[in-house]
């Protein structure tokens, strides 16, 4: 018996890895999933939206620049400004900048190279819809896979950014410290993921969902989806019950085509 | 679509007019062009001449290695699919099954090799889903010159890159490989790359044209004028002109491939086809035409109704044409409508081009005019086939005959330490990380072991269980004694496979090597093949299918004959799983198996000593088979911690790379080589670097060395305990004939690690 969360996993045609996010929540969580046509404009009612990883349209232009305009788009952006949980996963992430839900860019990574292994991630932020089953400051190993995942903004976005606590993930080395050496890609400020002001947001480049199945032997990326069902079904349980003071943070489950 | 008794075949206004010189450069001899009238009973269009030029190809038609293939077992309880399909496929339990090939893409990667690399994995993917199978991990197995050489880095550069964008775009991990660096390779880069996929078995499908009437459908890109003749190319030596060959190398497009495989994938998944096949090598010519002859019926094409990306192309071209990312279907007549929904809801071109028939005729048409009437069993059964005389080359005979007793030894301990150090800087030996790092190895999380260890271990669908596959060869052992290169190939690969736990199953081919014409090419092909179907025999691992590439010479240099083997095993309890480097401080280390005095064809020789000479290491099959079974149940008991392949620079390096490889840094270790099991009189050389076949490092925990020693008692394998693993910051300390050292392990990691990356760094230069 799930709890009850629905996860849509956009499918772009080349998203590659919107198997491996179904397998996560299915297999790593026990929760339900569902794929949503990049043709589609019909978000099924689901409580969260991945933008999974994968080369959307061939990446030709620029990585995730044709994906913004497909149809599922409209529909995810109007749930995302409307407070919908939304993750966007290595090309997802690349699309939710493409689409200006979340600031900045990924341009190619610095040595112009593909790269792919794990890398030591940082939580700097444990209080978010997306890591609440992290702690503040635990490292983590999880696999990248990317040829373009050079994170880019204005130090005055990126100053924001910081000061505003949405910097959620960052590459550090074995002693947990952001060095150069343990940037992969050349990321600003070794920046691997950042959620919107909102904090209903998400965009990173390294891949959680990798790193979910117990089989694998290694599931320090389960915590985003573990998360993100706390997530929901916090939400849900004050929406059920009488309106209080403390209003939910993060409107969970936002009608599909509401406006911002 | 049955041709009328009115239709003739035309030939068209403006074909060149046939000639001698038109026969040859079309690569048909004399006799091949008198079978042709023969079987013809009249003189072929200038179109028909292109099939016939395609299809009779080496690439195609095997004609001078398929009377050596026969020597090739290719039958045995886990085979479900055999040579002569897209992929083969094997049965790995639970009603899953497995489809795998490896195909070589080696002058196209010589002229250009990005999309030469790109393109020839995506040929192999399509090999494979066309079998029902969802792609699930690719290997390549490559060989250049020395990195010495700027030609040389450019095409590692370029390869590595190929080979990675397209298998990270698709989403298919590149999970393992291999790449071998050796001047014989300099002009002539060996590409070889292994697909495997995952199938439930009762979706399994063939590439056929079954059913009168039925619609032949093309699927995917438009036809260009890209590749045309790439059949004939790949069976011609390489000359100095062939960099002008640059139209007969394909490009690739990843996305569409992503494209049409789930596509493919949904049309098989809901029964709505009869066949399908890609449109590789030869394009529609060898597709249409294997498809009807695998069914025994005939199929009548119209290229008026193939979507083309340019105007004004000829059939002859239309048919030759190596545009990718193309397929050829065959639809159940009642779905055409729903095929065609299915391939437009992917944005993916599909068109009825022809109907099948069952008069045995592959018919061409243009716009209704036949073009093209070839009866198709002969077409593609009755390729004229060639024996050859074989006879050792000088070269071999006199390299095999050079006294090495001057290398057998060392004057000081410091001369063993900078051997061991020039091996692990030897590209053939150190880290590959520079290259698995540009490819997705994780993608589709099944990856439980990934490249590093001694085979790539990928969980199954079926209940925990895993499959471990691992591809080989050695080119110097082969061109020194091409038995024993080929029975090599083979044993490597299964020892690979099962020092990860799993039992061999299977494996798939790749025969590279020079002009089959060179009597000293084919006594090496001739060779290699018999020693290949001994070992497969003797370990019970059928060939499901494969390739041959021959002409891989420039000016008159063959490279070293290189068969490469891909294997597959499956491990029945994923749990069970067995990695390759050192687990923890003070675990037991031993080592199973003999060590001879065997440094002939060796890594040592050629890195330390610029030498490629002597008799190579045998290979006794009882013994290789006795060391399967040992690995397999030892595994399966539990009674290894790790266990670790000995091939190029023998067992020390093999020891050094178990150190190194250590999955939280390097760890040392204190080993004595001298207690390891060995042969009578073995040199210092022998016992420190030879290579001597059906050797494996183990370790298990402390006082658990009994298990190893049963397992051994048990199978006939000599196993002895030689040291122990050391802490994060201890030394090697290896000793053994006399000889001590003790380099730091993170030293021996330093060297290992830079070797690839120093000389592929900005400085080193790249030219193009």
């Amino acid at each position: 018996m799930t709890a009850g969360m629905k996860v849509g996993i956009v499918r772009f045609p080349g998203s590659n890895c919107d198997a491996d996010v179904y397998r996560a929540v299915t297999e790593g969580l026990g929760e339900s999933a569902t794929y949503l046509w990049h043709k589609s404009t019909d978000l099924e009612g689901v409580d969260v939206v991945v933008l999974p990883g994968g080369f959307s349209y061939g990446d030709y232009l620029r990585a995730g620049a044709i994906a913004r305009f497909s149809p599922i788009m409209g529909e995810v952006i109007d749930f995302a400004r409307a407070g919908g949980l939304t993750l966007g996963i290595c090309n997802g992430f690349q699309v939710l900048c493409e689409a200006h839900l979340l600031p900045g860019a990924l341009v190619r990574n610095r040595h112009l190279r593909f790269r792919c292994h794990d890398v030591g991630l940082r939580v700097e932020n444990a209080a978010t819809p997306f890591t609440t089953a992290y702690s503040e400051g635990d490292l983590l190993h999880i696999p990248i896979a990317h040829g373009e995942g050079q994170f880019v903004a204005e130090a005055a976005t990126l100053d924001e950014l910081e000061a505003e606590d949405r910097v959620i993930f960052r590459y550090v080395d074995r002693r947990g410290e952001a060095t150069d050496a343990a940037n992969p890609n050349g990321s600003a400020r070794n920046i691997a993921g950042i959620m919107n002001h909102e904090g209903n947001i998400l965009g990173l480049m390294p891949h959680p969902e990798r790193h979910s199945l117990a089989v694998l032997g290694n599931t320090d990326g389960l915590a985003v989806f573990q998360s993100l069902l706390a997530s929901v079904l916090r939400a849900r349980g004050c929406r059920s019950d009488p309106p209080r003071a403390e209003a939910p943070e993060f409107a969970v489950g936002a009608v599909a085509g509401a406006s911002s | 679509m049955t041709r009328t008794s009115l239709e003739r075949v035309e030939a068209r206004l403006g074909d060149p007019v046939m000639s001698a010189a038109l026969v040859a450069e079309h690569g048909l001899s004399p006799e091949e062009w008198e079978r042709i009238l023969e079987l013809m009973g009249r003189e072929p269009t200038f179109t028909e001449l292109g099939v016939f030029s395609a299809m009779w190809s080496e690439h195609c038609g095997y004609k001078n290695s398929r009377p050596l293939l026969r020597m090739l077992p290719t039958e045995g309880p886990a085979v479900v699919q055999g040579p002569g399909e897209n992929a083969g496929v094997i049965d790995v339990g639970g009603g899953w099954g497995v489809a795998f090939k490896i195909e070589s893409h080696n002058h196209p990667s010589a002229v250009e090799p990005y999309q030469g690399a790109a393109t020839g994995s995506g040929g192999i993917l399509r090999d494979v889903f066309t079998m029902g199978a969802r792609p699930v991990a690719i290997f390549d197995s490559l060989h250049f010159g020395s990195l010495d050489s700027p030609q040389s880095r450019y095409l590692f550069d370029g390869v590595v890159r190929g080979v990675g964008d397209y298998g990270n775009c698709v989403g298919v991990p590149t999970v393992g490989g291999e790449a071998i660096f050796d001047p014989a390779y300099e002009k002539n880069p060996l590409i070889n790359v292994m697909c495997i996929g995952v199938l439930p078995l009762e979706r399994l499908i063939r590439g056929e044209a079954e059913g009168v009437g039925n619609p032949v459908m093309a699927v995917g890109a438009r036809t260009g004028r890209d590749g045309i003749h790439g059949a004939t190319f790949a069976s011609e030596e390489l000359d100095e002109e062939a960099v002008d060959s640059r139209p007969q190398v394909q490009v690739g497009d990843p996305f569409t491939e992503k494209l049409l495989l789930e596509a493919s994938l949904e049309l098989i998944e809901r029964d709505l086809l009869i066949g399908i096949q890609d449109m590789g090598a030869a394009g529609l010519t060898s597709s249409g035409t294997e498809m009807a002859a695998r069914s025994g019926s005939g199929i009548d094409l119209d290229v008026a109704y193939l979507p083309v990306r340019e105007e004004g192309m000829t059939p002859y071209e239309m048919l030759l044409s190596e545009s990718q990312e193309r397929m050829l279907l065959v639809a159940k007549p009642e779905h055409e409508r729903a095929v065609r929904e299915v391939l437009e809801r992917w944005d993916l071109q599909a068109a009825t081009i022809g109907r099948v028939t069952d008069d045995g005729m592959f018919r061409v048409r243009e716009d209704g005019v036949v073009r093209v009437e070839i009866p198709v069993k002969p077409l593609v059964d009755d390729c004229p086939t060639y024996v050859r005389e074989g006879a050792m080359s000088p070269a071999t005979a006199e390299a095999r005959a050079v006294d090495l007793r001057p290398y057998s030894s060392f004057a000081t301990d410091g001369e063993v330490e900078a051997a061991l150090g020039t091996l692990l800087d030897s590209p053939s030996v150190a880290s590959r990380r520079w290259i698995y790092e540009q490819y997705d190895t994780t993608v589709q999380t099944n990856t439980l072991e990934g490249p590093g260890s001694d085979a790539a271990v990928l969980r199954l669908p079926a209940e925990g269980r895993a499959l471990a596959a691992a591809t080989d060869g050695n080119g110097r052992h082969t061109w020194l004694d091409p038995r024993t290169g080929g029975r090599a190939a083979v044993a490597e690969a299964a020892r690979n496979v099962a020092c990860s736990g799993a039992r061999p199953l299977a494996v798939t081919n790749c025969l590279n090597f020079g002009s089959p014409l060179r009597p000293e090419v084919y006594f090496q092909l001739a060779g290699a093949v018999e020693g290949m179907g001994e070992a497969c025999r003797a370990l019970r691992t059928p060939v499901t299918g494969g390739n041959v590439s021959l002409y891989n010479e420039t000016g008159a240099q063959p490279v070293y004959p290189t068969p490469v083997i891909g294997m597959l095993g499956v491990i029945e309890d994923l749990e069970r799983r067995v990695p390759s480097a050192f687990q923890r401080e003070d675990d037991e280390i031993w080592v199973a198996g003999r060590t001879r005095d065997e440094i002939g064809g060796s890594e040592y020789l050629a890195a330390c000593h610029g030498l490629v000479a002597g008799r190579p290491p045998a290979v006794d099959l009882g013994e290789a088979a006795a060391l399967v079974d040992f690995l397999v149940e030892g595994a399966a008991d539990g009674a290894f911690a790790s266990a670790h392949d000995g091939s190029d620079g023998g067992l020390a390096v093999a020891l050094a790379e178990c150190a190194v490889g250590a999955a939280g840094g390097p760890l040392g270790c204190t080993v004595d080589l001298d207690a390891a099991p060995a042969g009578a009189n073995v040199s210092a050389a022998g016992r420190w670097f030879g290579e001597s076949h059906s050797r494996v490092v183990l370790t298990c925990r402390p006082g658990a060395g009994e298990r190893i020693a049963a397992h051994g008692r048990r199978h006939g394998v000599p196993v002895a305990r030689v040291g122990t693993v050391g802490g994060p910051g201890s030394p090697c300390r290896l000793t053994g004939a006399g000889h001590a050292i003790a380099p730091a392990a993170a030293e021996l990691a330093r060297i290992y690690e830079e070797a690839i990356p120093l000389r592929m760094s900005e400085e080193a230069g790249i030219t193009s």
